[in-house]
């Protein structure tokens, strides 16, 4: 159990090899093995959505997922997806709503607000909410949150009717 | 050029191009945006170490023996520290102020000695080369515990059966105060009915995002520790630190980086962090402490654990005749460090009663030891009591008398030409807006409409509540909270702005950032006063050795006292400049303004010269300057309130629920809020404090409650068993405001961080109440959860 599992994969587009223990999760793997810090890590245990990535194109709790498990997978972070410009626009609009003040929730909340935008392109204020429910944000309330997500989706259906 | 056009004469709320009163995007979001940001639980030191703390299982327990034997072989362990090893290099501290008189408390050490008193407190230090490894060691240190008996119910904590939890200090009585103001017993006997009823708090927490975090790095060749941590107040860690370790301040530098979430949690000095910063010193390199999620809970200070009876009169016409209180509550078993933990109930004290204008109040507070984890200042410190307390005794009274709740506020509300005016308890009120903003709220929710649209609902057994909270906050404290005490928390700020060699502003400043805006509004400021586009601005905070000296960001006091010093030293930044200028273009500095980043004739606003050039020939060739000057590009100036120990702001909010009787789930269809903070810097930002200050009270109301069993034990220390409040269940929150400047400050910005807490619980408590009338049920304990509501209605 504690003899280190070789693992490939992509990381924000860069593969990654590494040798990990099997008790390490993906989030930790990401934060101090990567120095991938926009990760974060807020409850350990799948509540608080913090530490949300993308796993193949699907959004995971990083603190739930072991590294070992991503071998041959393709992930994302905040950093990649800022990097690649995917959600340039979401991120201005939560710059421009103040959608954020600490800033610890907003990489797991921009992540898993993409994938509701990816998956819809008019989710009204409730679908929005309820998409963001495992996604917990002390500081705003989350009414700007909501605001910034409902605004990127009609700012998106415009450029792309 | 009349006076009134003068620039200099012309105040920074009215200049061409302000920044004051705009919607801006805060200077500091890309890199949280990107996550990019540096929070300490990121940061990484050459040689460091890192701390897990192994913590007692037992509410209060002797400590009989602590065997690391096998720990300490472990690969990868660095050390093993108890507490009896560590107190060698750091002392231990008392709680107490003395300005809340007879506050008492005992000694607390960094790691336990020889006796646990709640669960939770750390009982050893294991060092090691990765968390994970420490973890590992921590489960193989032994430790003998020989149980003691519990105090957990603060009920029974003075009973003479109950044992007393430090002997010295004689009883569990940390702190008592008495209020008798005006004729109370008279006015209660004029009146045509007294209501009673005994309101009840859960004992909740911060939960902030990011867990308390701190990297101590003792640097033994300078002789010198640099705490990097998540705080409020950057001098207050400097000087707690220095004071315990036996070092000056000069040896110890606090920075602080980006912050996951404060909200008061973040404001003290813990136990734990004292011994970071000792087992960095002992142990002579960087120690990384980052508590999980379960420490958090049973570490981080708890706020609101209140029982307070509470009694108003009340005439048939609807003048309220008199409010008494008896409050109780139960902080652990230390008050907490260096602020105490008295100061809730002293706040709660306070603030009863403080929106009315009857003269006449009894309180009584008592604040008792219990082996549950610390209490102490958590956002919006006691209002949130003093305001559910207050406005369920008015709602109360109301229904007692067949009156409308507005309609009972308006005859009692201290009118808004009355000011100045001083509360029973003492509290100076320099101007408030209260009928105003109500009648602005009523407005905003439609009242009448939303009564109407209740009735109807009723008569189909859907059953809606409106609840309305009156309230006032206490803002920009000056020395009087914590100074006077002999506490080392500074109550000024000091901000410092230069012109830097390109015509670019920076600007250090005492107080720090966890997300509200600090750094935004010190911009904002700065850039209209010296007529410099924000863009061109940089703040600096958060490092004792790089910013002026003061309190930090805490009590709502960032914008209002750091905001105004960094109005004054732009200021004089800015007659400086126009000085420089004057010599350079051979004019006078009158003639003269700064705009767009350039010194303008002040008449037509041409351009005269660009602040890049100015500073350009300032720096590198001051040789072409006239003789006899010496240009002064950087500024400091400091402030702090000297008239009123507090700038009370003062507001409304209003709740409108939908009940369900059948499952006792509560639904929070509206909030509206009306504020009066004065002059509002930047609206996007308030209404968002207000905002997530809401939706705080909102999870007091309905949610949170750390819940101990009767052995002390905290039974939902997680986020699935502990519930906050998530996106899904929480309403839009309408906002809107009345202006009343302070006029202490040539700013006029009172605080906002802690309104939409104050009063969110009691509008959703009254909401709740309005919305069981049918039912004659009358509910005074928070959280509402559906077991309390089916209780009331008698179905479970």
């Amino acid at each position: 159990m504690t003899i280190p599992l070789p693992i490939s994969l992509q990381v924000n587009g860069e593969r990654v090899d590494a040798q990990v223990l099997p008790r390490l999760n993906l989030a930790d793997f990401l934060r101090e093995h990567l120095k991938l810090t926009g990760t974060h890590v807020g409850c350990e245990h799948g509540v608080c959505g913090a530490c949300t990535v993308r796993v193949n194109g699907e959004i995971v709790r990083s603190c739930l997922m072991l590294a070992a498990q991503t071998h041959g997978a393709s992930i994302e972070t905040i950093e990649g997806l800022s990097d690649s410009g995917e959600i340039a626009d979401l991120q201005a609009a939560f710059g421009d709503r103040n959608a954020l003040q600490c800033g610890f929730c907003t990489p797991g909340m921009l992540v898993a607000a993409q994938d509701l935008l990816k998956q819809e392109a008019e989710p009204d204020r409730e679908r929005i909410r309820e998409h963001l429910s495992g996604n917990y944000c002390r500081c705003t309330g989350y009414q700007a949150i909501v605001d910034a997500v409902e605004a990127t989706a009609r700012a998106r259906r415009e450029r792309n009717p | 050029m009349t006076a009134s056009t003068s620039p200099e004469t012309l105040s920074v709320l009215d200049r061409p191009n302000s920044y004051i009163g705009k919607v801006v995007p805060r200077p500091n979001l890309e890199r949280l945006l990107q996550g990019r940001g540096l929070y300490v639980s990121d940061m990484e030191l050459p040689r460091m170490a890192h701390v897990v703390f192994l913590r007692s299982p037992h509410a209060h327990a002797r400590i009989v023996s602590i065997d690391a034997a096998a720990a300490k072989q472990m690969q990868g362990v660095i050390a093993v520290v108890s507490g009896t090893e560590l107190a060698a290099v750091i002392t231990p501290w008392v709680g107490v102020l003395t300005h809340l008189k007879g506050l008492k408390s005992a000694p607390q050490h960094a790691i336990a000695l020889d006796r646990v008193c709640w669960q939770g407190e750390a009982v050893a230090a294991v060092v090691a080369t990765s968390r994970a490894v420490a973890e590992d060691a921590a489960e193989l240190v032994a430790v003998d515990y020989k149980e003691l008996e519990a105090v957990t119910d603060m009920r029974t904590a003075l009973d003479p059966a109950t044992p007393v939890i430090h002997p010295s200090l004689g009883d569990n009585l940390a702190f008592e105060r008495n209020l008798d103001a005006g004729a109370v017993d008279a006015a209660f006997a004029d009146s045509d009915a007294v209501v009673e009823a005994e309101f009840v708090f859960g004992r909740h927490t911060g939960v902030t995002l990011e867990p308390r975090a701190v990297v101590a790095d003792w640097n033994a060749a300078e002789a010198r520790l640099t705490i990097y941590q998540g705080t409020q107040a950057p001098h207050m860690v400097q000087n707690i630190a220095a004071l315990h370790l036996g070092l000056e301040e000069s040896q110890v530098r606090v920075v602080c980086k980006d912050v996951g979430g404060s909200f008061g949690i973040k404001v003290h000095i813990y136990a734990d962090e004292m011994a970071v910063y000792a087992l960095s010193k002992l142990l002579r390199r960087p120690i990384k402490f980052v508590a999980d999620r379960v420490e958090s809970f049973n570490t981080d200070i708890h706020a609101r654990d209140h029982r307070c009876k509470g009694r108003i009169g009340v005439k048939r016409d609807g003048t309220i005749t008199a409010f008494e209180i008896d409050d109780l509550t139960g902080i652990g078993p230390y008050s907490m460090y260096p602020r105490t933990s008295a100061i809730e109930a002293n706040q709660v004290v306070n603030l009863v009663g403080g929106p009315y204008a009857t003269k006449h109040y009894r309180a009584r507070a008592r604040v008792v030891f219990q082996n549950k984890n610390v209490m102490c200042q958590y956002r919006a410190v006691g209002h949130p009591i003093a305001c559910s307390v207050t406005e369920g005794l008015v709602d109360l009274a109301a229904l007692r008398i067949g009156m409308d709740p507005v309609e009972i506020r308006r005859r009692n509300l201290i009118a808004d030409d009355a000011y100045p005016c001083a509360s029973p308890s003492g509290l100076k009120f320099e101007q408030l807006s209260h009928h105003a903003a109500l009648n602005k709220l009523i407005g905003m929710m439609d009242y009448d409409a939303l009564r109407a649209e209740q009735a109807a609902l009723r008569k189909r057994n859907i059953h809606r509540g409106i609840g309305i909270a009156s309230f006032i906050e206490v803002t920009n404290p000056s020395a009087a909270f914590y100074g006077v005490g002999g506490a080392r928390i500074s109550s000024q700020d000091g901000v410092a702005v230069r012109l830097d060699a390109q015509g670019s502003v920076i600007c250090q400043t005492s107080i720090t950032e966890q997300g509200q805006g600090s750094e935004s509004l010190t911009a904002q400021i700065v850039g209209s006063v010296l007529g410099v586009s924000m863009a061109r601005v940089r703040v600096i905070l958060g490092d004792t050795d790089n910013t002026p000296y003061g309190g930090g960001t805490w009590a709502s006091r960032g914008a209002g006292i750091g905001g105004e010093a960094a109005l004054q030293a732009a200021k004089v930044l800015r007659r400086n400049i126009l000085d420089v200028a004057a010599a350079i273009l051979q004019a006078s500095p009158a003639e003269l303004d700064i705009a767009n980043n350039a010194v303008v004739n002040a008449e037509d606003g041409a351009v005269r010269i660009e602040l890049r050039e100015l500073a350009r020939i300032v720096y590198f060739r001051p040789d072409t300057l006239p003789p006899g000057i010496q240009p002064e590009l950087m500024a400091t100036r400091h402030f702090v309130p000297r008239e009123y120990p507090f700038a009370f702001t003062n507001g409304v909010q209003a709740a409108w629920i939908e009940v369900d009787t059948d499952t006792g789930f509560v639904k929070l269809l509206r909030h509206w809020v009306v504020e009066d903070c004065g002059t509002i810097i930047n609206p996007q930002l308030v209404d968002e404090q207000i905002r997530g200050g809401v939706v705080q009270g909102l999870g007091a109301a309905l949610f949170e409650k750390c819940i101990y069993d009767e052995r002390g034990q905290l039974t939902n220390a997680n986020m699935a068993d502990y519930l906050v409040p998530m996106s899904g269940e929480m309403p839009d929150i309408d906002i809107g405001h009345v202006i009343s400047p302070t006029l202490e400050t040539e700013l006029g910005a009172k605080g906002a961080g802690e309104a939409g807490t104050a009063a969110a619980a009691a509008a959703v408590a009254n909401a709740a109440n309005d919305a069981l009338r049918p039912f004659g049920v009358i509910i005074t304990e928070i959280p509402l959860t559906p077991q309390v509501i089916l209780t009331a209605l008698g179905r479970i």
